[in-house]
């Protein structure tokens, strides 16, 4: 604590206020903040999309949207909660926890990580304004699978030029994370003894630079293909479709893991906290991360099974897919026995995180039978499919950054959040997420396609229950943004330990803790 | 005066609609009944993968939520503090990969028997436009268009929806009962994906590609599917209808289109980017 105290002094040297001060900000706590503000107003934008779609499909016919805006919104929904909410969340969580944890300073590079944030917002001024030109906004799907995503107008130019930036604001950022993690880690601090939310982070950031460059390129090529008389996806001149959708999923694939690994270390970090027991198997965890990580270079044709691959091809992925399930069930059985014969209480943030393991796997099972290619043929494109991603993407990493948030809430603002309403939130948000995903499912196997403005009469009732669930899950979440904003404001204050069981660097710190940290590095035992 | 109108209808109708539910019977849960020997396959695998996932699930959850009320610290529970056990860590990792080896084996075979588009009786070429399917029948060489037949009205809420709403079609793909068909498919566009669910099968009929399928029907009836790959604005009222009929009631239906067809020498161009309402439906061009 010693340490601390002498660097209290530094808290307002020379430094501005108000709007210049988070324009011109090198400091990781505020650039952590603005990516996780950034990353709710996201997720507020693409959620009001969401529910744009769920109100056309209440019932058949046409009513809220017309079919070319409508495939808008499913577009951009995707793109705004991939690239606006869950990415720039996580890495606000680790702008803000990774040099807490390792006993650093502050992030290896300042002045990139500012740059890195300030690029964000003009990329989505950029995508976002898409939706204002003449012939709209890209329409689609965010796959932007060639040729259909040749045939736009300049709305899926802005698209393009926009992913170029939000590749450029991640790689610099990954790029950021990997350095301080190697450089910065207080004395003792050995990679094994790193928190797994450090490690989950370290991995994802070695997995965006790795497939960020790739869907550049993919992009790039549907540039040219547009405007400079390429052929890279136009059977016409020689180039293949296909292609297309093998370098997208080679991206696409290991981007999956880019939005669940992080979120497996914030639960990482927060079941042991409230079981008030040591993370079992943390070694095997570090493992299964990166095999998880590795494997997720090998399998990414499991997306597009139906375009016709060879017998060989199906069958290694198929394989490979499947033993993708031995890494993520020793993740869950390591999380199980953690719970195991502890002493837990179930504050917001366990209530989160016991939910992410347990609605999570459903999206794991699920994700399972997809591999099953015989069957794929049946699920393929189909509700059934969007079912299944948004059981890992939301109740996986949404829910996680949640509960994230609830966790690290009274450490960042030094106030208590309301608990009371916190548990309210969780529980609208558990149910309204459930009844709006899980008979999706069934959506998908009696036959109803993606992406469609309107459907058979048959599908009618469950698109109503899901609708339902949608416009609940959506006004849940203005409580949160109530609670998190109450919580900046004021509340009970909150200590240096703030959770019982919580263990860890960022807990020796005050709450909340001085604009400058571990200058001089703590001693680790 | 319209403006409460469509605010209100979408209420009243849910009300409506899931009071009368249980009559309509829409509610399912499960793949629909299979027509032909690989959908019943896939359906059994499915089935066998599904209740594999659910005894996996309630096994682990099970334990996570004995836990979760008995390792309560307000019961007085105390923290054991071990945090490995090596045994068990090996025994939760061959287990799944012994299952998974029991998923993998039959579909594997499943998968063999589906890909093997040999030996067939006849076959039927799919091209996929924006919006609407062609089929030619490659051993006569006859062929037609087959678009959606759902009146505008009933799409912009201005009449009641008929029974099949948006899954009818003007020309229905006729197919003979207990023939193995094969399917070959392309598209002239954008990438489209021919599915009938009750029939199994699914692919992507991909511009500059041709892919095969296969299927043996073997029951009449009507079965009806969409495309099932975004292929742009009107990706969702591209229908397909296939109907099962006898193999001599299929010949005799055949022979009258394909010399029908020959007698027609007008051929009708299409505009590629017509959409759905703006072409003439009975259009068939000579073989």
């Amino acid at each position: 604590m010693a340490s601390i105290d002498t660097t209290v002094s530094h808290d307002n040297h020379a430094q501005p206020y108000g709007i210049m001060r988070w324009l011109t900000t090198t400091n990781h706590k505020d650039i952590g903040t603005m990516y996780l503000v950034f990353s709710l107003l996201m997720l507020l934008v693409g959620g009001l999309m969401a529910l744009l779609i769920r109100a056309e499909l209440f019932e058949p016919g046409l009513q809220v949207l017309d079919p070319a805006r409508f495939n808008q919104m499913t577009t951009m929904h995707a793109l705004v909660m991939i690239f606006g909410a869950v990415m720039p969340g996580f890495v606000g969580f680790a702008n803000w926890q990774v040099p807490l944890m390792i006993g650093a300073p502050d992030m290896a590079l300042p002045r990139l990580n500012n740059f890195s944030f300030w690029i964000l917002p003009f990329a989505f001024t950029l995508l976002l304004g898409s939706l204002l030109t003449a012939d709209g906004g890209p329409a689609s799907g965010w796959t932007l699978y060639a040729p259909l995503s040749v045939q736009g107008g300049m709305g899926v130019d802005m698209t393009i030029f926009a992913i170029h930036m939000m590749g450029v604001s991640s790689i610099l950022g990954a790029i950021n994370i990997i350095v301080t993690i190697f450089n910065l880690r207080a004395p003792g601090m050995t990679l094994m003894k790193m928190p797994l939310f450090v490690w989950t982070w370290l991995i994802t950031a070695f997995l965006l630079i790795a497939v960020m460059p790739v869907l550049a390129g993919a992009v790039t090529m549907l540039l040219t293909d547009r405007h400079f008389g390429t052929a890279f996806f136009d059977p016409g001149g020689g180039g293949d479709p296909v292609m297309f959708q093998h370098i997208f999923w080679f991206f696409g694939h290991p981007e999956v893991y880019i939005m669940i690994l992080p979120a497996f270390g914030i639960i990482s970090q927060i079941i042991p906290t409230f079981a008030r027991k040591p993370l079992f198997g943390y070694d095997s965890m570090v493992f299964a991360t990166a095999a998880i990580a590795f494997l997720s270079f090998a399998v990414w044709a499991h997306h597009m099974f139906t375009v016709g691959m060879p017998l060989a091809g199906e069958l290694y992925f198929m394989y490979a897919t499947m033993l993708i399930a031995v890494p993520t069930g020793v993740k869950i059985f390591n999380w199980v026995a953690t719970m195991w014969r502890g002493a837990m209480t179930f504050e917001t943030p366990m209530l989160f995180a016991v939910s992410v393991v347990f609605l999570f796997t459903i999206g794991g099972l699920s994700g399972l039978m997809l591999a099953i290619v015989p069957a794929d043929f049946q699920y393929h494109d189909t509700y059934f499919v969007v079912a299944h991603f948004h059981y890992v993407l939301f109740s996986g990493a949404v829910m996680a950054m949640m509960g994230g948030a609830y966790y690290w809430l009274p450490k960042w603002t030094g106030h208590r959040y309301n608990e009371t309403l916190g548990k309210w939130h969780f529980w609208l948000t558990a149910v309204f997420f459930n009844i709006t995903f899980f008979p999706q499912h069934f959506l998908g196997l009696a036959g109803m396609p993606r992406r469609i403005p309107d459907y058979a009469l048959q599908f009618t009732e469950f698109n109503m229950v899901s609708t339902i669930g949608a416009f609940g899950l959506g006004i849940a979440q203005l409580l949160f943004v109530y609670i998190v904003v109450r919580c900046i404001m004021g509340g009970a204050r909150a200590d240096a330990r703030v959770w019982e069981g919580a263990e860890g660097l960022e807990w020796t710190l005050p709450s909340p803790p001085p604009a400058h940290t571990f200058t001089t590095p703590p001693k680790i035992a | 005066m319209s403006r409460i109108a469509p605010a209100l209808t979408p209420t009243l109708a849910a009300a409506l609609v899931l009071m009368c539910a249980p009559a309509r019977a829409a509610w399912d849960l499960n793949l629909p009944p299979p027509v032909t020997p690989m959908a019943a396959q896939i359906l059994d695998l499915h089935n066998l993968i599904l209740w594999i996932c659910v005894v996996i699930f309630i096994g682990v959850f099970g334990v996570m939520f004995y836990s979760t009320f008995a390792h309560r610290k307000s019961r007085g529970h105390r923290a054991a503090q071990f945090s490995h056990n090596t045994r068990l860590e090996i025994l939760w990792s061959v287990i799944p990969a012994v299952i998974l080896v029991v998923m993998a084996v039959p579909s594997t075979l499943t998968l063999i028997e589906m890909e093997d588009t040999t030996r067939s009786d006849l076959s039927v070429k799919i091209t996929g436009y924006q919006w609407f399917w062609e089929y030619e029948y490659m051993d006569s060489g006859y062929s037609f268009y087959s678009r959606l037949s759902t009146p505008r009205e009933q799409i912009e809420n201005r009449a009641a929806k008929g029974e099949h709403y948006l899954l009818e079609v003007d020309n229905e793909l006729v197919l003979p009962v207990g023939k193995k068909v094969r399917f070959v498919l392309t598209a002239n566009d954008v990438i489209h994906a021919w599915w009938v669910p009750k029939l199994g099968i699914k692919k992507d009929a991909i511009p500059g590609y041709v892919s095969e399928m296969w299927a043996v029907i073997e029951k009449e009836g009507v079965y009806r599917g969409q495309c099932a790959e975004l292929c742009g604005k009107d990706h969702g009222f591209m229908p397909i209808v296939v109907r099962a009929v006898p193999a001599a009631e299929f010949e005799a239906w055949l022979g009258e289109r394909a010399a029908s067809a020959a007698n027609i020498t007008e051929t009708v161009t299409l505009d590629p980017g017509a959409t759905v309402s703006d072409v003439d439906p009975t259009v068939t061009v000579g073989g």
